[in-house]
């Protein structure tokens, strides 16, 4: 070995994950558009879906009653939602930039870089969300973090879900090239009709509402619901979509490995074009 | 023709050309492979001594830089096995990687980063000590001192070349694989890259293995030359060698003797 490398270890190393996150800090400094476009979309949202909570809540006794709960839902979605494009987006970058050939000679492990993706999905979701929190605050009286510590089992669902969706997705684009880079943005889309994130599950046709139950965001709105209008905290909601969740994440690491590898038959790692 | 490198009609003073022993840097033996029915690897085998500089050669679709993604591990093989270091390639590779690196022109350092920055970055991912230190170094080597703090989309050709290089002997390799280094460079430029690389050889005694369709490049780089066609290994020895055997001046007419089917026989 080079002596003027220093000794690495066989596992997972910090080091090499720092790096990767520094890439993306750098990148993100370097870039206002990029930065803007983390705050835009969920300040549109938040500001069309509060002024609409306001309406309703005036015409209608059962939205006065359960005040937030749609601003409360626009906000969770955003969590899964930018959590996904946080990670697959700094994943994109390494394709559009053609530099997952570099990374992928260097000593960089697969479970590191998805750990820096996450990181940095964490890091974007931040820049985003943290405002559009305090604008649902200022402008229409909701305070998100009132929600309290479920708000931390709400988190850390809807999160893993959108890791899970994520890895899936940069999987993908890794094996199909840019050319699949549409499942990226619209993936998530797919999850939006069944999670019933602006209504209840009882909604749905009876046989629908089996596969809604599969799904670890639909446990996450409904034990919103549950705590905004009744004022009771669904522990068992929440255990269940951890459960899901644990399966879903260790599936979507597998099926990523999967993909790297028939990428690696297919030799798409050194073009990564369409 | 296939040959295992052992390197017939190689000029005395010649340094060697081929490994005979177990410390070869990189031992490929009997390396295929098909993508769907084209085989783009057709059974080739060679080995390559530490310290000496090979060029693979061959035309378009000849299957240079299939073969060097399979040594990187970056592509599977369909059969046969690839050594580096000593390690086997895929199953070992993260016990080289750190050992190894490359440059290709399929490859892109992130436009939007400076020069300092990528070399910050990829410095930390091979864990290099006094990283600091060591990219001002190279910013003395490779003459990058007055873009280190530009972004590297803001480069001309030549300098994102240097860069790619800097980043490619980042963590002073013990092998060295690069996929037509000085494509798309002036003279000037690809002249001052060869000499880089001739003296980085010298001084680090580094393996290096270039895919290139530059015969003079190859001609004064190499201590040896492997010729590719469709996949197959068509000659393998010394430039001086080969000539010779072609009864030819320059490897360029080897090239396109090889590129016509023209047999060694039937040379002038």
């Amino acid at each position: 070995m080079s002596e003027i490398v220093s000794y690495q270890p066989r596992g997972i190393s910090l080091h090499r994950i720092n790096a990767m996150v520094l890439r993306y800090w750098y990148l993100l400094m370097s870039s206002w558009p990029r930065l803007l476009e983390l705050i835009y979309w969920p300040a549109l949202q938040i500001i069309t879906w509060g002024f609409l909570q306001n309406y309703i809540s005036q015409a209608s006794g059962f939205f006065a009653k359960a005040g937030g709960t749609l601003i409360g839902a626009v906000i969770l979605w955003d969590i899964l939602f930018r959590g996904q494009l946080g990670f697959s987006i700094s994943f994109l970058e390494e394709m559009w930039a053609r530099n997952l050939g570099n990374l992928m000679m260097s000593p960089l492990k697969p479970i590191e870089f998805l750990l820096s993706l996450m990181i940095m999905s964490l890091i974007r979701l931040a820049i985003g969300v943290i405002p559009m929190t305090l604008m649902a605050l200022f402008f229409f009286g909701f305070n998100f973090y009132a929600i309290g510590l479920p708000l931390i089992a709400f988190f850390c669902n809807l999160i893993f879900t959108s890791w899970s969706v994520g890895v899936f997705a940069s999987g993908l684009v890794l094996r199909n090239g840019l050319g699949a880079e549409s499942i990226v943005w619209t993936l998530m889309f797919a999850v939006m009709p069944l999670a019933c994130i602006y209504y209840p599950v009882e909604v749905l046709p009876v046989w629908l509402q089996y596969v809604a139950w599969t799904l670890p965001p639909t446990y996450v709105f409904e034990g919103m619901r549950s705590l905004l209008t009744d004022h009771v905290f669904r522990a068992d909601l929440m255990a269940w979509a951890l459960i899901i969740n644990a399966v879903l994440f260790v599936a979507s690491f597998a099926v990523f490995l999967a993909l790297l590898q028939s990428a690696k038959r297919n030799g798409s790692l050194l073009g990564g074009g369409e | 023709m296939q040959q295992s490198g052992t390197g017939q009609g190689q000029a005395p003073n010649q340094p060697p050309v081929a490994d005979q022993g177990g410390s070869a840097a990189i031992d490929v033996a009997n390396l295929v492979k098909l993508y769907k029915t084209t085989r783009a690897v057709d059974d080739i085998s060679f080995r390559i001594a530490r310290g000496s500089i090979t060029g693979l050669l061959g035309g378009n679709g000849a299957g240079k830089t299939t073969t060097i993604a399979m040594i990187m591990g970056l592509v599977l093989p369909t059969s046969g096995s690839v050594s580096v270091l000593g390690a086997k390639i895929p199953e070992q590779r993260y016990d080289v990687l750190g050992r190894m690196n490359f440059e290709s022109p399929y490859v892109d350092m992130p436009m939007r980063l400076t020069v300092r920055q990528n070399l910050t970055i990829f410095g930390r991912l091979y864990a290099v000590k006094h990283l600091r230190e060591r990219i001002d170094q190279l910013a003395v080597d490779l003459d990058l001192k007055e873009f280190l703090d530009r972004s590297n989309g803001k480069l001309s050709a030549g300098q994102k070349t240097r860069v790619a290089l800097a980043k490619a002997l980042i963590n002073e390799p013990d092998l060295l694989l690069l996929d037509e280094p000085t494509a798309s460079l002036d003279p000037d430029t690809a002249d001052w890259v060869r000499q880089h690389l001739e003296t980085y050889r010298k001084t680090h005694n580094a393996t290096i293995l270039l895919a290139s369709h530059n015969m003079l490049e190859v001609e004064r780089l190499c201590d040896r030359v492997i010729i590719m066609k469709r996949g197959k290994i068509e000659d393998d020895d010394s430039p001086e060698a080969i000539m010779a055997r072609y009864n030819r001046d320059t490897l360029e007419e080897v090239f396109l003797d090889v590129a016509r089917g023209r047999l060694r026989e039937d040379a002038p």
